[in-house]
């Protein structure tokens, strides 16, 4: 296996890893305190929508989009993806907005199953519902991510086999630990997919206006594939200016133990 | 009309999520390059290089947007 597959397995791995936290927190806390019958039955009901999505959404990519259109299109959005979570992470880091906080999301969860009364017949429609939005919801990001890395290097198994991998893991140590996956460094991974993510979307977007010269050709960057390492450096960077600049200095006063930073307007 | 809105909501949470800045700023500098293209005054690396520069700067300026001082 080259370095360009293994760098497309360890993409979408770490990506889908991070969306598989947060939705496995979601399912747990619907398990626990409603129905495990109803949270899983939500789960798989998503994982199969998932799966017909990525279907005819990779079928359709793939054989009528011409290559700078897709470039275009599915780097665009992988841009926008990356961007907003590289704005989070640099939020987060800078302390103008609340870390990431899965024992958080947990308790929420469980505050809203519990007040959301009991349920009759066989199927908890709560649970159901829940669980489903929360797999569906994390789940279309992972399905755009592979759809896009996948169709852009010509790999869709490499890339599925990373995000499957993924899977496996983070189910594994959910059901070993039977608890929330708190103690992932949830933020630190979701920074480094936002600067995966900006780097190949911006590569891929201006590559992608091509589309609209004559010829349709996609427009050609020095270095070619190599300049991405260079923008993943000069994203670093930039975010690591933006950490240094933004962070606000230590609060002198005691802090209550459930106090959490400000959020900044959204 | 209820189930369009919802459909609606859920593209619109889905790919602008809780900054439409960032999804701006993007198009925006998309838009630039495609005029610069459209000039035809670079070649391929002069236009890669200015897309690349183009989308730092409007992510860093909406960036500065979100963090500005609020006025009292």
């Amino acid at each position: 296996m080259d370095a360009a597959t293994w760098g497309l397995i360890v993409a979408t791995f770490v990506a889908c890893f991070v969306e598989m936290v947060e939705a496995t927190t979601i399912v747990m806390a619907m398990g626990y305190t409603r129905s495990w019958k109803s949270a899983l039955v939500g789960t798989f009901a998503a994982l199969g929508a998932l799966a017909v999505v990525t279907l005819a959404a990779g079928y359709a990519l793939a054989n009528w989009l011409p290559e700078s259109a897709l470039q275009l299109a599915i780097g665009g959005l992988l841009l926008i993806f990356g961007l907003q979570w590289l704005r989070k992470a640099i939020l987060r880091s800078s302390g103008r907005k609340a870390v990431h906080d899965e024992d958080a999301i947990y308790r929420e969860e469980v505050e809203a199953a519990k007040a959301a009364g009991e349920s009759k017949g066989g199927l908890d429609l709560f649970a159901f519902m829940v669980s489903f939005k929360g797999v569906f919801l994390e789940g279309m990001e992972v399905v755009f991510i592979v759809l896009t890395f996948g169709l852009n290097a010509d790999n869709i198994p490499g890339a599925s086999l990373g995000a499957a991998a993924a899977v496996v893991i983070v189910l594994g140590i959910a059901i070993a630990l039977r608890r929330p996956l708190s103690m992932i460094n949830e933020n630190l991974l979701k920074y480094g997919v936002g600067l995966l993510l900006a780097s190949f979307g911006t590569y891929w977007a201006v590559e992608g206006i091509g589309i609209f010269r004559d010829g349709r050709e996609s427009l050609d960057w020095p270095g070619h594939d190599l300049m991405i390492l260079v923008l993943i450096a000069a994203w670093l960077l930039l975010s690591r200016i933006f950490v240094a600049v933004l962070r606000k200095p230590a609060v002198p006063a005691p802090v209550l133990a459930g106090d959490i930073p400000v959020e900044v307007k959204k | 009309m209820r189930f369009l809105k919802a459909f609606g909501q859920f593209w619109y949470d889905f790919i602008i999520g809780d900054d439409w800045k960032i999804a701006v700023a993007v198009v925006l500098s998309l838009v630039v390059l495609f005029a610069a293209m459209t000039a035809g005054v670079f070649g391929d690396t002069g236009l890669t290089l200015l897309g690349g520069a183009l989308i730092v700067v409007a992510f860093s300026i909406s960036l500065a947007i979100d963090v500005r001082p609020k006025k009292r």
